[in-house]
């Protein structure tokens, strides 16, 4: 190490910084965007949630199903379309939107990993925390694409098959048709932010492992195993904190006056568990050996 | 191409010689990394002058790639330090990395987007990319591989060359000071092969620190000024590639009839195993450190008719082989 030059560039290299440039942030979502949505499998599962509303409004529309019969709200759907919305989002909510929810989240990191493109992001350099963070809003803007898929196609399906029409509330009020529409939105938003629970779950899973099928099945596993330990008779006491518990808690919108406190603390243990998942994920995330 | 290389590449050549004075592309000290109780990189030292194409070389399992993925820092190490551009790693990643290109252990890309699309997404990756110039990067990225009128077709559909091509096309998205090229020839052809050397020559003009890893011994030969020699984790040997090959054997033959008197020059001026054949009418001996100059003038001063006076230093294989050992296995 001989020299003769000073060496007082030492402690500072003859570069600067580049500055990260405006709506860097904003380039880096839509392309992650263009990215889940680009692909046909996800397509194929937004087609398939469309399809759910579809089945449901034409079974109805070709029969006559008696009181009582079927899934939440069937029997007022012949009177009011909107009730197509709350009906296809009841069948929707225990299989097929946490396997939408399940396969995008559970694919957003592990199958970059599995693909061998999360060393490159990495080396781009997208920094974990900004990975992690713009995955998160992927799967969060896809969860949230799920549901209004259900919803939009839900009300379209139904104001062409039955008409919208003031809505006649579960406990026999009947409010205008405005009135309903703006419940609707409650409803969407509190369905949103229920499934951000397992979304989150996913997020950590898929960054716990580089395969991303079985970070799918295990995400879409704990929307199965969350319900079927709500079917416990003996695991009542508990069943109110887990995740799938309240998640028809929606209904509550439905009353005349909706118990505005406990839709509150609903929404707020789902996005408990949000925050518990979110905080294992980063952790997981900035430790992790990309070997891959 | 400095041309397009405007405010980022605007840090000056290192010396040549490799002692840089202050900071280099890639200096690291005492780094480790053991994997349960493998110890897959032990204390290395690597040393890449600014302005260096650095051939880093190992056989499968020597620790190449672990050493190259704590750099980019993808893995954490146990035990060191690593600057890259002379600040510390992984600490000032995100500052670092954007001037650092790298093919890391092959490519890697979305089989159902074109080479295009899979550009786009890492250059709308990089928060210090101007998206304004993003196309034009991104035409020119795969222009210099020679994958334009690949551009448009399905990462899926591609040869594995010209994978390795988009994957070279990814380094170069943007002006680079330091370029990590992990077997970047792998799955070439002869013609792709001669393209990615004379692609390394040109960066290397334009004043990029390329540290190359390859087995390839030839290949290295040919482009690299420096070299660094890994096995079982350890870095052998590492310096400009003329000091380390001057490190071996070399081996002085003086063909003439005088083979005795030849002989007892040689014995004097200190050579060892100094051996005469008869036959081909020869002495060889071990050169050491002595200056084949000098060896001429004393054969000539004591009257030794030369046929003929070679010295022949082993050329990178046969170091390599002599201090990694022969055979197939990978190193454990």
């Amino acid at each position: 190490m001989s020299s003769s030059e000073p060496v007082a560039a030492a402690a500072a290299p003859p570069w600067r910084t580049a500055p990260h440039l405006p709506g860097a942030f904003r380039r880096l979502y839509a392309g992650e965007m263009r990215l889940v949505l680009g692909r046909r499998r996800n397509q194929a599962l937004l087609g398939v949630l469309a399809v759910v509303p579809l089945v449901i409004g034409v079974a109805v529309r070709l029969s006559t199903p008696r009181n009582g019969d079927g899934p939440q709200f069937l029997s007022q759907i012949a009177g009011n379309g909107l009730f197509l919305v709350f009906t296809a989002l009841t069948v929707a909510l225990p299989f097929f939107l946490p396997l939408v929810v399940g396969v995008v989240a559970g694919d957003s990191i592990a199958g970059e990993a599995g693909t061998g493109t999360l060393r490159y992001l990495l080396a781009v350099p997208v920094t974990r925390g900004r990975l992690l963070a713009v995955k998160a809003l992927g799967v969060a803007s896809c969860t949230a694409l799920a549901v209004l898929v259900v919803a939009l196609v839900g009300l379209l399906a139904g104001a062409v098959l039955f008409g919208l029409h003031d809505v006649t509330l579960l406990s026999g009020d009947t409010v205008s048709l405005a009135d309903g529409l703006l419940r609707t939105v409650g409803v969407v938003v509190f369905v949103v932010v229920a499934l951000f629970g397992l979304a989150a779950g996913g997020l950590f899973v898929s960054t716990l492992t580089e395969n991303a099928i079985a970070a799918m099945a295990t995400t879409i596993g704990i929307a199965v195993f969350s319900a079927l330990l709500d079917a416990v008779p003996e695991l009542r006491p508990i069943a109110g904190a887990l995740l799938t518990h309240h998640w028809l808690g929606f209904g509550e919108l439905l009353r005349t006056a909706p118990d505005g406190g406990a839709l509150l603390r609903w929404s707020l243990l789902h996005l408990a568990y949000v925050a518990v998942f979110l905080s294992l994920a980063w952790a997981r995330l900035q430790t992790k050996d990309v070997t891959s | 191409m400095t041309s397009a290389a405007p405010a980022t590449a605007a840090v000056p050549l290192g010396s040549p010689a490799g002692a840089a004075p202050g900071w280099s592309a890639v200096r690291t000290t005492g780094l480790t990394r053991r994997f349960g109780t493998h110890v897959a990189v032990d204390g290395v030292a690597l040393e890449v002058p600014r302005g260096a194409v650095y051939g880093f070389l190992g056989p499968n399992g020597s620790g190449k790639t672990t050493t190259i993925r704590m750099l980019l820092g993808l893995i954490a190490a146990d035990d060191g330090e690593i600057e890259l551009l002379g600040r510390p790693m992984p600490e000032r990643l995100a500052d670092v990395l954007p001037r650092v290109g790298a093919l890391i252990e092959g490519p890697a890309f979305h089989p159902h987007l074109s080479g295009a699309s899979n550009l786009r997404r890492l250059d709308v990756s990089d928060a210090t990319a101007d998206p304004a110039t993003s196309r034009a990067r991104i035409g020119q990225a795969l222009t210099r591989v020679g994958l334009t009128a690949a551009a448009g077709k399905r990462y899926r559909s591609y040869s594995l060359g010209m994978k390795q091509r988009l994957g070279l096309a990814a380094a170069l998205l943007q002006p680079r000071d330091l370029l990590v090229l992990d077997e970047p020839t792998n799955g070439l052809d002869p013609q792709g092969t001669r393209e990615v050397r004379h692609l390394i020559r040109d960066l290397a003009a334009d004043g990029t620190t390329v540290l190359v890893s390859s087995h390839l011994l030839a290949e290295v030969e040919q482009v690299a000024t420096h070299v660094g020699i890994m096995s079982a984790g350890r870095l052998l040997r590492q310096g400009p590639l003329t000091e380390v090959l001057a490190d071996g054997v070399a081996v002085l033959r003086v063909t003439t009839p005088d083979l005795d008197a030849a002989g007892d020059v040689l014995g004097r001026l200190g050579l060892a195993s100094v051996r005469t054949d008869a036959e081909q009418s020869c002495v060889q001996a071990r050169l050491g450190n002595v200056l084949t100059e000098d060896v001429a003038a004393e054969l000539h001063t004591a009257g030794v008719r030369l046929r003929g006076l070679t010295v022949e230093r082993p050329d990178l294989e046969t170091l390599f082989v002599s201090l990694t050992g022969e055979g197939f296995d990978v190193v454990e």
